[in-house]
């Protein structure tokens, strides 16, 4: 059965909620049921900001998970958050730009990539998200690549518009780096 | 209509305004203000009333207005907006008006937070405000249950000349699901019979809860009883899952119903025989159903995330015959299935 509890978290700003959301519509266009839930407490300029996206064939129970499956750590705090929860077998995307330390599980597979380097390279920064997307679902198999890039068509709003084409490939580069 | 990603805030605000919503009076308070705002927008581009009130108080005092002259009205809030609309509430019921209240719950008491919480219960089953009586109260668990008890809540509101709340919860509220919404309903619709609309060329209709005799007031007192007495007959609504062997039932509602959801699932995987009583309506609670369910399994669990509320009404539904134990979560915190699950291996 398809099933995924995707926790994707970073500092306010990196993207996190809106590569959730991509991802959950790119679900929803396949078939699957998808729930997608920030955190939404009293937050910062600067502070963390994460959201759990369930991708399923089964209609969605808990909504808000302890072990992912499947997690993406844009940043220091959220791999110390998250590395220790994700289920046995399951995946870790981690952006070795602002992470600093390999991860020690050996029990789940670590898929370790500059996400903001490779984002800057390609024009801003600020398409980390995407890059560490791209990886994790070329990790996962969720979704395919293609599908989250016909949703940013959809979704990406007119003022980013720019970014289209930086974005796809941004997600394309992520999805590349996992073999 | 094709399924949407929707979150919960805006898919009730829309399916508001699809079922044939009128006039929306609110007060923003996090963590519902989204549908205050996609009504603000909404309501204009449907050439519809919306008025940000002066607070709570004004709120619910405009919906009140709105009622008793026919218009299909509601307000939204949370728990510190919802205790000050009480005596307004209370108005309506003495009023034998319809109306509709979406509350999504968060942490309390007092300011508390902002976090998804289940401790207005009590406050929304048992004493909505002064007076003898019980509002209906729906408990959605999904977005698409929101978006279809928006629906159900005018008809009964108006079937019933009676208050309706929806018991929602932040994490409802903030959520992104998929949900199909309704298609647009025919609007205007015919106002009620009943309506204040103008005295021209008729007797006055007189909409009050006043009373000065005792007398009188009884009476009054005695027709609210009946027409609550015939809703706990025809609007009882639950729903049952793998109940047919459980010898353990989890009775949960709302986001914790659909986290029980979860909990029976894991259960079943063990091999323990565990099923889910989800209550979709609070008041009239479904005690008829859960005594029968008492009389072929072991013992209950009732989840909630509060300090035990609903817990009182499964008790009084079992009567004795089986133990009912409860498991809860404060302060804002939404249980995770895999603490219910170890609650339930103790059991």
């Amino acid at each position: 059965m398809r099933h995924e509890d995707i926790i994707i978290s970073g500092f306010g700003g990196q993207g996190a909620l809106f590569a959730g959301q991509l991802l959950a519509y790119a679900g929803l266009a396949d078939g699957l049921h998808v729930s997608w839930i920030p955190s939404y407490g009293p937050e910062m300029r600067g502070g963390t900001a994460n959201c759990t996206v369930i991708v399923s064939e089964e209609e969605i129970g808990a909504p808000i998970i302890r072990h992912p499956s499947a997690a993406i750590a844009l940043n220091l705090p959220s791999m110390d958050k998250y590395e220790p929860l994700v289920k046995p077998g399951g995946v870790l995307v981690v952006n070795t730009t602002l992470v600093p330390r390999a991860s020690e599980r050996t029990d789940i597979r670590v898929v370790a990539l500059p996400a903001s380097d490779i984002a800057t390279e390609l024009g801003n920064v600020r398409m980390a998200n995407l890059v560490a997307l791209g990886a994790l679902l070329k990790a996962t198999g969720i979704v395919n690549v293609e599908a989250v890039m016909a949703q940013l068509e959809l979704h990406l709003s007119e003022r980013q518009r720019k970014w289209l084409e930086p974005n796809k490939a941004a997600l394309l580069k992520g999805a590349e780096f996992v073999q | 209509m094709a399924k949407e990603l929707l979150k919960g805030n805006e898919a009730f605000a829309e399916a508001a305004i699809r079922y044939g919503l009128e006039a929306y009076f609110g007060y923003p308070i996090t963590p519902q203000s989204e549908a205050l705002e996609h009504l603000a927008r909404r309501m204009l581009e449907e050439n519809r009333v919306f008025i940000q009130a002066e607070s709570e108080l004004g709120a619910i005092n405009m919906v009140y207005g709105a009622a008793c002259c026919g218009v299909r009205t509601m307000t939204s809030t949370s728990g510190p907006g919802f205790s000050l609309m009480e005596e307004g509430l209370s108005y309506i019921a003495g009023s034998d008006v319809p109306a509709v209240v979406v509350n999504m719950q968060r942490g309390g008491p007092g300011l508390g937070n902002i976090q998804p919480s289940q401790s207005d219960y009590f406050l929304m089953v048992k004493s909505a405000g002064h007076g003898d009586f019980h509002p209906i109260v729906l408990a959605p668990a999904s977005v698409q249950e929101i978006i279809d008890m928006m629906g159900l809540a005018f008809d009964l509101a108006e079937k019933y000349r009676t208050l309706v709340l929806i018991a929602g919860d932040g994490s409802l509220g903030q959520m992104m699901e998929s949900a199909e919404l309704p298609p647009m309903q025919p609007f205007p619709y015919p106002r009620p019979e009943w309506a204040v609309s103008g005295a021209v060329g008729r007797e006055p209709h007189i909409i009050t809860s006043l009373d000065l005799s005792p007398e009188g007031l009884e009476r009054m007192n005695l027709n609210l009883q009946a027409k609550l007495a015939e809703i706990q007959k025809h609007e009882i609504r639950w729903k049952e899952y793998e109940t047919e062997d459980a010898e353990v039932l989890l009775v949960a509602y709302g986001t914790t119903g659909r986290i029980c959801l979860s909990v029976m699932r894991e259960a079943r995987k063990q091999g323990l025989k565990v099923g889910l009583f989800r209550p979709q309506t609070l008041w009239p609670f479904p005690s008829a159903r859960l005594n029968e369910l008492a009389g072929q399994v072991r013992v209950m669990l009732a989840a909630e995330m509060n300090a035990g509320q609903m817990v009182e009404d499964v008790r009084l539904a079992v009567a004795g015959k089986v133990p009912v134990h409860f498991y809860g979560r404060l302060g804002g915190i939404v249980p995770l299935a895999d603490e219910i699950l170890a609650e339930v291996k103790k059991l």
